[in-house]
């Protein structure tokens, strides 16, 4: 039977409450269902004192979390939307990502930020936004972007256990798709790619909904003659570059992909560390795809002319194994 | 005000190890105004001299297992605590041997064995994380309370507001102390706040709260006793909010010119150590005793600066350690660089 991304969230959720009794949810509306239905029923199942609604207080919220994660919790607190992170900076950049390494390693922040970010259609631009390479920038944070159903359910059960603050990024354009999750499947370790489809003319490296695109964009391609294939990062801090290289190692060719602007993106991260260590296994200029440099509009006609898509990584395709 | 001998008294003894106490704090600052000036503190030094009464009087109440976080200015509470000064010294100057091997310093002193969980540099950033561990521990089933230290300046940001309310919401076993020193660093209270007290901010959320002569030891001890005990019982979160006086600036090298000589000489009058002082010969303990004890203290804190820097310099290979826990992040050369 599949599931949906939601689904498959709530599955994991549910299994990690279920599991151990530190982990606890917090967020606005989560005892509710939360915005989007990801914590639908779970204050009824595990009790309102694990399942907790908050005030719109990000800031206190992200700190109440930190707090209880270094005192024996595991919290997975809900930012709704990325855009409203802005509001809980100080506490994720300057606490949570830091106060294993301030206090010499004698604390730990073992707590999940789950968030949704992307644009799926006039929500125009406070809500929504890409902007996981601010995350990246900062040491301290784990930054997870899952690609679909499954992978959601694995990396966030991987995340809760992990022991490390992280921020993780669902895509509000995948929360409706559906897919069976596989009996036995192992967990996908934290810091570890997939390969989402192989080949042997260029590398599309890519994250979250982009892989969808991505895929679709090597279906187009395979009827052109060109072998894409197409990596998952899954993770943008660690990222693996172990299997980007080796990945582009096999073909020499490399677009990426990225919802979020191209401007200091995760995109500009991986090309600069590729043209730093793989220069000479470069057949072709790194290509970078990503939304254009504006605010996400409102308009849908407007939305679509920045807005990245699959056309964009078959041109970007085309044009790196021209 | 209260006289010393009052309800839950603690005893001639007992308060002569807290005017010990005092003492001790002003002579670790007193050192650590020493070693800034002299270039051995890397970075910022912010003092609590002359806010000793405040962190005594509160920390006298607190076990280790309570949860204590602090701010910038928190070296006097971590002292208070329980806190090793040789260990706290050497992570002030820079040593392996300090509380975070050096890497946390002056403004990031955690003592997780000691219950003292984090100060931070971002004024009001402390607040909700003392919620947080308030709300692990009432999760837990935990007896143990969280007490923060503040000044008024973060009661500027919405932070201070935020984790009130929750705290409130939620009945949480957290104490907010405020040390209202009447300065946002250059800032007077006056130019910062149309709001007079500090303690006026807990009636709308409905937090019980006190004000109190933060300069005046037996009188924070008793208001921090009946405030900690109210937490400890369940009734939820307390603001005490301590008047008292910065006696240095905001930082080792802060001239003041923000502040008039008069004003600095009245808040030298105030001094809390003196203040006991007279206490305590009222009821007839022997000056020479008495100045015994602040002797012993300077001493004690000589010896600390010295224990501090026999330790070992930080050892540059340890400059990426504790950035992440999980073995397969710290192994991932992407995580760390």
């Amino acid at each position: 039977m599949s599931q949906t991304y939601i689904e498959l969230l709530r599955r994991a959720l549910d299994e990690e409450l279920s599991l151990d009794p530190a982990v606890h949810l917090l967020g606005e509306d989560v005892a509710a269902g939360g915005a989007f239905g990801v914590t639908k029923g779970l204050a009824q199942k595990h009790g309102a004192r694990r399942v907790r609604n908050t005030p719109i207080s990000e800031a206190a919220i992200a700190g109440l979390a930190t707090g209880a994660a270094l005192c024996g919790l595991r919290p997975v607190l809900e930012i709704m939307f990325i855009d409203f992170a802005t509001l809980a900076l100080d506490c994720l950049v300057n606490q949570s990502a830091k106060y294993r390494y301030m206090s010499g390693g004698q604390l730990a922040v073992p707590m999940v930020v789950r968030t949704q970010a992307g644009a799926a259609g006039g929500a125009a631009a406070q809500h929504s936004q890409s902007l996981e390479s601010w995350f990246i920038h900062v040491p301290g944070l784990v930054v997870v972007a899952p690609s679909s159903p499954v992978e959601a359910y694995g990396l966030l059960k991987r995340s809760i256990r992990l022991g490390d603050p992280v921020l993780f990024i669902e895509h509000k354009r995948l929360y409706a798709l559906r897919e069976e999750l596989p009996a036995n499947l192992p967990l996908p370790d934290i810091g570890r790619a997939r390969v989402a489809r192989a080949g042997c003319d260029v590398t599309v490296i890519t994250y979250s909904a982009m892989v969808g695109s991505a895929l679709e964009a090597a279906d187009i391609v395979a009827g052109q003659g060109l072998s894409a294939e197409v990596i998952d990062l899954r993770t943008l801090t660690p990222l693996d570059m172990q299997t980007v290289a080796a990945s582009v190692m096999k073909t020499h060719r490399v677009v990426i992909a990225h919802e979020a602007v191209r401007n200091g993106g995760v995109g500009a991260e991986i090309a600069a560390r590729l043209a730093g260590e793989l220069f000479d296994e470069l057949d072709a200029p790194i290509t970078r795809v990503g939304c254009r440099f504006a605010p996400i509009p409102f308009a849908p006609e407007l939305e679509r002319a920045v807005l990245p898509g699959t056309a964009d990584i078959v041109r970007a395709v085309q044009a790196a194994c021209a | 005000m209260r006289a010393v001998i009052d309800t839950g008294d603690p005893g001639l003894e007992e308060w002569k190890r807290l005017f010990g106490q005092l003492w001790r704090i002003r002579a670790f600052e007193g050192q650590v105004q020493t070693l800034a000036a002299a270039g051995e503190v890397p970075g910022f030094a912010h003092l609590s001299t002359g806010q000793e009464a405040v962190a005594v009087g509160v920390c006298a109440h607190l076990g280790r297992e309570d949860a204590l976080f602090t701010s910038h200015r928190g070296h006097g509470h971590v002292l208070a605590k329980g806190s090793d000064a040789r260990a706290m010294l050497a992570e002030i100057i820079g040593r392996s041997t300090g509380l975070c091997q050096g890497h946390g310093g002056s403004m990031h002193l955690v003592d997780a064995p000691n219950g003292v969980l984090g100060a931070t540099g971002v004024v009001g950033g402390n607040l909700p994380l003392a919620a947080g561990a308030a709300w692990a521990a009432q999760a837990r089933g935990k007896a143990a309370i969280s007490v923060v230290f503040f000044g008024d300046g973060a009661t500027g940001a919405g932070i201070f507001h935020e984790t009130v309310n929750l705290s409130v919401l939620w009945q949480l076993p957290v104490l907010f102390v405020c040390e209202n020193n009447g300065y946002a660093e250059f800032t007077s209270r006056e130019e910062h706040s149309t709001v007079g007290s500090v303690r006026a901010f807990a009636d709308p959320y409905g937090m019980a709260a006190a004000t109190v002569d933060g300069n005046d030891l037996p009188a924070v001890f008793e208001a921090a006793r009946e405030a900690t005990a109210r937490v400890r019982s369940g009734a939820g979160p307390y603001l005490l909010e301590c008047m008292t006086h910065r006696m240095a600036g905001h930082y080792v090298g802060d001239a003041q010119h923000y502040r008039s000589r008069e004003e600095l000489a009245a808040v030298t009058a105030k001094c809390p150590i003196e203040r006991m002082k007279r206490r305590l010969l009222g009821l007839a303990v022997a000056r020479e005793e008495l100045d015994a004890i602040g002797e012993a203290a300077i001493r004690e804190m000589a010896q600390a600066v010295a224990d501090a820097r026999a330790g070992a310099p930080a050892d540059p290979r340890m400059a990426l350690c504790h950035v992440y826990g999980a073995p397969a992040l710290q192994a991932n050369p992407g995580a760390g660089e």
